[in-house]
């Protein structure tokens, strides 16, 4: 069993003791503790289920590369799952439920899985789930879903808050061990800035737990005083609790720091993302001990052998009280006799290599341990928790030679660096043979702007396991990183460190050596994902050769670990199932973030009312308390419609659009893109930019315009009204005013960079309000201050002047087919200019309107809007357009496209309009079918619906669609299929369904 | 995420600030080019590892569009220029030239 020890436990305060639950059950554990040593202190060995074969898993690690012992954590709005138990800091109140099973952990009825192992080998997906086709919605859909995720989703909004930093530095040191803390040192003595971080809450790393001394005095010396050498200078920032999340290009690195998880009353936010552009940057990563591959590796009380001496030593507690050890490195004997000093039972050493061990080794025996080697454990028997090991021969296939009881096995299989950091933005790695490990080549590091290498790493990250080697590799990454950073550092010498000498490694990637398949089966690659031995090799036999593919086939490494322990040992594996050596196979690509990162902590403050701007017109709050119900438009917020008491959206539409057709509308237009395009050839250019001729248009007059991409498809219409000889005020869209504007700046500086034209985008200097109906006249000649009259301000004609004390420019223009003045105001007069005509209007019978009126009214007319006619696979010509489309330009962007086959294919879709023959309302987007079928077994199409509408002025519904041959098929029906399985009929009519002479609008 | 200095305002930009705008130093082929000219125009780009030209907009910036040499490998970058130009000019084909001795690109050396 698992317990607390009456000695030891460096962190933690023993003077006190904090509350929490686990499953419910109430605990206790000192502060200092991590949620997995307080779980370990209480014999809670067993934590949680793995994903695929729901066996039962215990802690196996004791920091960032922990694949087990993950947990739902908090409660209601702070509750967050795969919370890491070996990087949570116990605090008082920690409520904590372990994941992945049903309906209890320790009665699981998912753990029939792993009697069917059998059937579900690599790539069970790809190979089960295929056929029948017709269970898969019923049969296999639902069984994925089940099984599917680690955790259980939030079910409430997160109730902390997060930040987003942003900051500079010379020198960021990522990693606050005995190498991190001496390569800041060295680089800050040089002046540089330098930034520390530390993903954990202390600093030192693992050196106090391996010991050593350090210029004659203990290591925890050495720490101490470098860490308050740094804190006394200006020039240096330590942050713990932050972890160097992802390197990316130039210098740019992230930073994820938990403020408050070990806090959870404090104020402030929950975690803080820091954005870093760093001139250099340090990895002093360290290292992460591999496991060895043995059947049963995964018995809760399995754990990497340096976890559970950091478990005695950090938090005073026995991960089992009789221990057996298994190894191919002298590392795992610095375990044996820190367990042994602490009062523990080890009872057998087992190191793989023939030869045995050295020093250590000779320590570990002086000790009374018994060593075996050329032995290794054939398997573990034990299900939620060890009980036993068989012994075997290292070179054989498994024959059991020996039988031993205990309660936990250490395991050791070598050190692999943690180089993540160096490769995500393109270091390059080497294998190195002698401690068989990949590790950063120096001659191929990420590289910055100026073509040179912006990454160094230092100590047991860069393969310099011993902390003699580490500290003299960390204060010449130190100096290397200031020179680079334009630095001189100071003459010095790396301080002096005890080397304990050990004996080499030797590779083992399986356990025994020539393991059969019943063992290699029950062999855990990837704790987390449930990858075993057999299932490498099965995907390298099925023709999986890139590890990359194995990857992906097996899902080897893809849990939220992102293979930290099973990578390098299944791509062992891999390279011996291929007959390759380890470097010729690789590594996977490594991708930030190195562990995962809250989603909250990535918006940082952008959520709620801060995600993205509003913009609101000088009229909102008219708007809004006048009943607008609110259309998102771009980031505009339109009214949709006004409604009154008593009344449904869809009521306050109808209601708006005969009011308009039969009295008087307002319509707030303030939205419509308003570009000012001024300059000596700015009738040439906008000749260029719309398909018909604006250079002939006469100052006073408007014109409609379309625009088209040089692809030819339609990107934006709207009235162009001329100004003055040099000037042109372009009406776009409402949500095309700033990438037109923008469409417009690529072009006159890439392209047509000597034409002398300036574009201003005006669209918020102005308020723009339509007056739309049969009185709309009358209430401006009411107001009065300017001739509006039929004569003096035709049909397409604007003028400037004054209507009601206000200064306004009017534009006799119609989206409606109404009567209609669109009048512009200084944006400060917006909201007095509109209260001024809806008091005006109120003996005519006038009534504001929105968009879904305005969208009617159009439709009525068969007029275009952008995005609904069009798709950007639309061109002018599929709209009936041509008479927008000059015959006379040489040129306009889009011309040379649509002379294209594609473009001027007689097949293309054309507008018409399209009416059901119950007066019902098509749904939008439906297709016609045609007969047949294609190639994929659906049914043929024949056209489809852009836009569609109940129209109250015909009282039925109305639609426009796209249509083979449309155009030449008046009155033939089509046939509709809904989602629901219904059809409806529909004929091909004339898409202006109203006042098609335009009489209405022309009086 | 890259930083490039904008040759009109002088800010050396992070990424954010800009806009990518593809590949720099297109020929516009108009009404008359052949199809294939007009094809190539819109559709055919360089995909180099390696010493690539682009156009970027230091759009929440000051407006103005750029061009950018840089290595797509490695992520150097080369030099910056003001977009207002139909080839690179000498003292950027100068700089690749002695990081990168022999590149080409398209028909520029």
């Amino acid at each position: 069993m698992s317990k607390r020890l009456p000695t030891h436990g460096r962190l933690i305060d023993r003077s006190k003791r904090i509350g929490f639950t686990f499953n419910g059950k109430p605990l206790a554990g000192h502060p200092g503790d991590t949620l997995a040593s307080a779980l370990l202190a209480n014999d809670q060995m067993m934590v949680g289920r793995s994903f695929k074969y729901h066996r039962p898993r215990g802690v196996v690690a004791s920091g960032a590369e922990e694949p087990n012992a993950l947990v739902n954590m908090g409660q209601g709005a702070q509750f967050e799952p795969n919370q890491r138990a070996t990087t949570t800091e116990l605090f008082d109140g920690l409520v904590s439920r372990s994941q992945n099973h049903w309906p209890s952990l320790e009665f699981d009825l998912g753990g029939i899985n792993k009697h069917l192992s059998r059937f579900l080998p690599a790539g069970f997906y790809y190979k089960m789930f295929m056929y029948p086709r017709a269970f898969w919605k019923h049969v296999y859909e639902p069984f994925i879903r089940q099984s599917a995720g680690l955790g259980q989703a939030p079910r409430d909004r997160d109730g902390d808050t997060y930040e987003h930093f942003n900051t500079f530095t010379e020198v960021l040191v990522i990693g606050g061990g005995v190498a991190g803390l001496q390569a800041a040192r060295t680089a800050a003595q040089s002046g540089a800035r330098v930034l520390v971080m530390e993903q954990t809450a202390d600093w030192g790393g693992r050196a106090p737990v391996d010991g050593g001394t350090v210029d004659g005095a203990p290591v925890e010396r050495f720490i101490e005083q470098t860490l308050a050498e740094l804190q006394a200078m200006d020039n240096v920032t330590l942050r713990s609790r932050c972890m160097g999340a992802g390197v990316y290009d130039h210098g740019y690195v992230l930073g994820y720091e938990r403020l408050t998880d070990h806090l959870p009353m404090a104020e402030g936010p929950r975690h803080r993302l820091w954005r870093v552009r760093a001139k250099q940057v340090i990895t002093a990563t360290g290292a992460i001990e591999r496991p060895l591959s043995f059947a049963g590796n995964d018995v809760p009380g399995v754990m990497l052998a340096a976890a559970m001496r950091d478990y005695v030593v950090n938090y005073g507690v026995a991960p089992g009280q009789r221990i057996v050890i298994a190894t191919n490195n002298d590392d795992a004997y610095r375990t044996a006799i820190c367990l042994k000093e602490a009062g523990l039972d080890v009872l057998r050493i087992l190191d793989a290599r023939n030869s045995g061990g050295g020093t250590l080794m000779n320590r570990a025996r002086a000790l009374g341990i018994r060593i075996d080697c050329g032995r290794a454990i054939a398997k573990v028997g034990g299900g939620k928790r060890v009980k036993k090991v068989q012994i075997c021969a290292q070179d054989g296939v498994g024959g059991a030679l020996e039988e031993i009881a205990c309660d936990a096995v250490a395991m050791s299989g070598g050190w692999s660096p943690v180089v993540h950091l160096w490769s995500h933005c393109g270091g390059k790695l080497i294998w190195d043979a002698d401690q068989a490990h990949f590790r950063p080549d120096p001659d191929r590091p990420p590289t910055g702007a100026d073509g040179a290498g912006f990454v160094t790493v230092a100590g047991s990250a860069n393969g310099e396991l011993s902390l003699d080697a580490a500290l003299k590799d960390a204060t010449e990454a130190g100096k290397s990183a200031a020179v680079a950073a334009g630095f001189k550092p100071r003459r010095g010498k790396a301080p002096n460190a005890t080397a304990t000498p050990e004996a080499a490694l030797e590779p083992v990637w399986l356990m025994p050596r020539e393991a059969h398949v019943g063992l290699r089966s029950k062999s855990w690659l990837d704790f987390q994902n449930d990858v075993k031995v057999s299932d490498v090799q099965l995907a390298a036999r099925e023709g999986f050769e890139s590890v990359e593919h194995t990857k992906r086939y097996t899902t080897l490494g893809m849990a939220t670990d992102q293979g930290k322990l099973s990578n390098i040992n299944g791509l062992a594996i891999l390279s011996d199932a291929l007959g390759q050596p380890i470097p010729a196979t690789g590594t996977t690509t490594f991708r930030p973030p190195y562990t995962p990162i809250s989603m909250g902590a990535i918006g940082g403050e952008a959520r709620g009312d801060v995600f993205q701007p509003i913009r609101r017109t000088p009229m909102y709050d008219w708007h809004a308390a006048h009943g607008a119900d609110w259309e998102p438009v771009g980031q505009w917020r339109r009214p949709y419609a006004y409604v009154q008491s008593g009344e449904t959206v869809h009521d306050a539409v109808m209601r708006e659009v005969t009011n308009t057709r039969q009295n008087l509308g307002l319509l707030d237009a303030s939205t419509l893109g308003k570009l000012i395009v001024k300059g000596p050839d700015a009738g040439r250019f906008l000749d260029m930019l719309y398909t018909n001729m604006m250079s002939t248009l006469k100052p006073g007059r408007c014109r409609y315009g379309l625009m088209c991409s040089e692809n030819g498809f339609l990107i934006d219409d709207g009235v162009v009204a001329r100004i003055d000889d040099d000037t042109f005020l372009c009406h776009t869209t409402t949500g095309g005013a700033e990438h037109i504007h923008a469409h417009m700046e690529e072009w006159l500086q890439t392209e047509w960079w000597d034409w002398q034209v300036y574009v201003a985008n005006a669209t918020e200097q102005y308020a723009q309000i339509a007056v739309v109906g049969p009185n709309a006249r009358k209430v401006l000649e009411k107001l009065g201050g300017m001739d509006i009259s039929r004569d003096t301000l035709p049909f397409m004609a604007w003028a400037d002047g004054q209507i009601g004390g206000f200064d306004c420019r009017v534009y006799r223009i119609s989206f409606s087919g109404e009567l209609s003045y669109e009048i512009a105001v200084p944006a400060s007069q917006g909201l007095a200019f509109w209260t001024a005509l809806h008091a005006a209007g109120q003996e005519f019978g006038v009534m504001p309107y929105g968009t879904e009126c305005l969208h009617i009214l159009r439709a009525e007319k068969g007029f275009i809007m952008i995005g609904d006619e069009t798709d950007g696979t639309v061109i002018p010509q599929d709209l009936g357009l041509d008479w927008a489309i000059s015959k006379k330009k040489d040129d306009y962007l889009g011309k040379r496209a649509q002379a294209r086959s594609h473009m001027t294919d007689p097949t293309r879709w054309k507008l018409v309009g399209l009416q059901t023959e119950d007066g019902s309302v098509l749904p939008d987007g439906a297709y016609a079918v045609a007969e047949g079928r294609n190639a994929n077994g659906q049914r043929n199409t024949q056209g489809r619906v852009t836009s569609t509408y109940h129209s109250p002025t015909l009282g039925k519904g109305i639609a426009m669609g796209l249509v083979l041959d449309g155009p030449d098929r008046m009155g033939e029906v089509l046939e509709f299929p809904d989602t629901e399985g219904k059809s409806h009929s529909a004929k091909i009519v004339d898409p202006v369904f109203f006042d098609k002479d335009g009489e209405k609008q022309n009086v | 995420m890259l930083t490039l200095q904008c040759p009109y305002c002088g800010v050396a930009a992070d990424e954010t600030e800009l806009s990518a705008g593809g590949e720099a130093h297109l020929k516009r082929f108009g009404p008359g080019s052949s199809e294939e000219e007009f094809h190539d125009y819109l559709f055919t780009r360089e995909n180099p590892r390696g010493v690539h030209f682009e156009r970027w907009r230091h759009s929440h910036g000051c407006g103005k569009w750029f061009h950018a040499a840089r290595d797509t490998q490695t992520l150097e970058v080369f030099g910056t220029y003001k977009a207002q130009t139909t080839e690179p000019p000498k003292d950027i084909r100068d700089a690749i030239t002695a990081k990168r001795p022999g590149w080409t690109w398209r028909d520029v050396a």
